[in-house]
């Protein structure tokens, strides 16, 4: 009777003390490292997809618990998992609402209908777009996320979404002369 | 040590015997190919970046002339005229690469006569060391063995890691392929003067020359040459032909007994391996002043008609070379760029020899059918056991089916040489070595998207961080005006400018018409 009463004590004592030191030690800190991590996965076109103003901010809500993990179509599938086992959560398919995941492309302008308004460069969030006001305006392939946001402000339509140009650096060996399909791990 | 190099040799792990098929190629002297109407000659035919043209179309070029101008401190070669003639242009074109991706080419329509480009002689063996590294980056030297890793940034090794030992490579294990031994029985000369030159080059305190034990008369040859030139410290060691013989890590293993750390350098172990056809190129490079522009190519096979070893001029067509080779056998099903164990498929032959190009090989029917379709694996080992790279096959095929990538890098994927033992020891026939370069190539690919995402967040942070500042400094603006504008006095001299200052623009703007 009295061993179950000082045990009771000592784990009384103990869960006490180790809950306080929990509180003090913790700073927040961690809130901002685990931030930092679900940004890693996120694949940074700052589309917008989401709901949240760029891939920082749709981080900061997936942990504070705000937001789902299956709200960013360019990240996919694969994304939603990463983010599921990142956060040792179950993952989900995409949420229909935020769009459908498609291939990466890029923004091209057609240089010829340009009026030089300068809104989709202030709609570009990664300076991707070149020009002066009443110029022609270009956009730099290499950063381009091909986020779509300078698709719509433009007033004469001279902006279209294309496939980049491949490279041998992305480029990846043709899956389909494999005759085992090549399977995604946690989909099966 | 010394006397015991070459005394004892190791084994390496697994391997393959293959039929010995280099003789085919070798019943005749080697030619210079010629010069033909048009050369294709790409901008990158190395690793790393490709070049940047430095000529314009309707250019006239000579022989040696640089055409593709590099970055001293990347990882890229500079690309130079293989014959004088006309730039004709300057654009994407397809080249040798498994992608069939386009890459920027200079095409130059050749010409009789002008005048040779090449670089001053160099004295090899008083100019000093830096002498011969930088003549070997003027010249656009590239490892000729296959992986055409720039031979100027594998000459210079950093202090802390001197070469005690220099291979130069001669063990040329693919079958059908005689590119190396054509040179080693024809220009024993030039083999060890360049052996002894990068030697002097690297700082490296031994050298040895490795050839294979079948390649007969090699041996003899360099060993005369050698004593003919008084070279004696230089030392040739004879290996037995096993596949893959002739891969740096598995000759280093066979010279040495050491063992490369799996992702490290052979000079993490004091060594420095560099083919045979590259050293000739360097020793070229210095003594003629002759950058790289041309390289021996084996044309071989039972699909081509005469085959041979040819002196190509980089950007050669392939169907040119293949003319010269008495072109192809009716017989012919399937031709393929290097040897049959780790060679390309080309898709057609219209397509240029680059740097890299040491063999066209043409098969025939039974050469290329399978025995029998792809069956699943069987856990049987006879992969494992022949790798010399002392993977586990088998698991890196199923995590490469199951698309865990991770688990395919934990498994040292990257340190498959593609060497094709394991499908060729393979009883379910399976294409082993296309999953591994599949998954090398998506496991990059993701690498390369991981480092655009980061690019793009620190982009759209900067952006975030420019707004803001400019935010504040137009609330700082507005906040002075407003305080001036407190006083009265103040406001009706401010109003007054003001109007005085539209006045103005309105005349000058009636004078003079805005451009904007």
């Amino acid at each position: 009777m009295s061993g179950i009463l000082a045990f009771g004590v000592l784990a009384l004592v103990l869960g006490l003390v180790l809950g306080l030191l929990a509180q003090r030690l913790r700073g927040g800190d961690e809130d901002q490292e685990v931030v930092d991590q679900i940004d890693q996965l996120l694949p940074q076109t700052q589309c917008g997809q989401c709901g949240y103003p760029g891939c920082r901010p749709y981080a900061e809500a997936i942990a504070a618990g705000e937001a789902d993990i299956n709200r960013c179509p360019p990240g996919g599938e694969a994304g939603v998992r990463a983010l599921a086992d990142l956060l040792a959560v179950e993952p989900k398919p995409l949420d229909p609402d935020c769009g459908e995941p498609a291939p990466p492309m890029v923004a091209v302008i057609d240089e010829t209908i340009c009026i030089g308004c300068r809104l989709c460069i202030q709609a570009c969030p990664v300076d991707a777009i070149l020009g002066a006001p009443k110029r022609m305006h270009t956009v730099i392939e290499a950063e381009c996320t091909g986020c779509e946001l300078c698709v719509e402000p433009c007033p004469v339509d001279c902006i279209s979404m294309v496939e980049p140009t491949p490279n041998p650096q992305t480029w990846r060996y043709r899956k389909d002369r494999l005759k085992v399909r090549v399977e995604n791990r946690t989909t099966a | 040590m010394d006397a015991q190099l070459g005394e004892r040799l190791w084994r390496f792990h697994g391997g393959v015997r293959l039929p010995h098929e280099k003789p085919m190629s070798l019943a005749a002297d080697p030619e210079f190919a010629g010069v033909p109407p048009v050369l294709v000659v790409p901008l990158r035919q190395h690793r790393g970046d490709a070049a940047e043209p430095v000529v314009r179309v309707g250019e006239t070029v000579n022989r040696g002339q640089l055409i593709g101008e590099a970055h001293p401190g990347r990882i890229t070669a500079r690309v130079h005229a293989p014959a004088t003639g006309v730039v004709t242009a300057i654009e994407r074109r397809e080249v040798i690469h498994p992608s069939g991706l386009p890459e920027l080419c200079v095409e130059i329509e050749t010409r009789a006569g002008g005048t040779d480009e090449d670089l001053p002689p160099l004295d090899w063996q008083t100019c000093d060391r830096q002498a011969l590294i930088d003549r070997i980056w003027e010249a656009g030297i590239v490892g000729l063995g296959g992986a055409v890793f720039p031979t100027h940034i594998k000459v210079d090794p950093p202090p802390e890691t001197p070469v005690d030992l220099l291979i130069v490579n001669g063990a040329e294990c693919e079958p059908y392929i005689a590119a190396d031994e054509t040179l080693m029985r024809h220009r024993p000369k030039d083999v060890i003067r360049g052996a002894l030159m990068v030697a002097r080059a690297t700082g490296a305190a031994r050298t040895v020359v490795a050839v294979e034990d079948q390649m007969g008369a090699v041996e003899h040859i360099l060993r005369k040459t050698e004593r003919d030139l008084g070279a004696e410290d230089l030392q040739i060691v004879k290996v037995p032909t096993i596949y893959p013989e002739g891969g740096e890590r598995q000759l280093i293993r066979v010279l040495t007994g050491k063992e490369v750390p799996s992702g490290g350098l052979p000079l993490d172990v004091g060594l420095l391996s560099i083919n045979v056809g590259t050293a000739v190129a360097a020793y070229h490079a210095v003594e003629h002043g002759r950058p790289l522009i041309s390289r021996m190519v084996t044309v071989t096979g039972r699909g081509i008609r005469q085959p041979g070893n040819f002196e190509a001029l980089i950007g050669t067509p392939v169907s040119y070379l293949i003319e010269r080779a008495g072109g192809y056998d009716d017989d012919i099903r399937k031709l393929v760029m290097g040897g049959p164990m780790m060679g390309v498929p080309l898709p057609h032959d219209d397509l240029p020899i680059m740097k890299a190009t040491n063999a066209l090989l043409g098969l025939v029917d039974y050469e290329v059918t399978r025995k029998a379709p792809e069956l699943p694996c069987i856990r049987c080992m006879a992969c494992e056991r022949v790798c010399p790279a002392q993977l586990l096959p088998q698991q890196l095929l199923w995590y490469t089916q199951q698309g865990d990538f991770e688990q395919v890098e934990a498994h040292a994927l990257f340190d498959c040489i593609e060497c094709g033992c394991c499908a060729f020891a393979c009883p379910s026939q399976i294409p082993l070595v296309d999953y591994y370069r599949y998954a090398k190539s998506e496991i990059r690919a993701r690498a390369v998207e991981r480092a655009r995402a980061a690019h793009a967040r620190h982009r759209h942070e900067v952006r975030e961080e420019r707004l803001e500042r400019e935010q504040e400094r137009r609330a700082r603006r507005l906040q002075k005006k407003r305080e001036k504008l407190r006083d009265r006095k103040a406001k009706q001299a401010e109003i007054q400018a003001a109007i005085q200052r539209s006045k103005a623009r309105r005349k000058s703007g009636e004078e003079s018409d805005d451009a904007l």
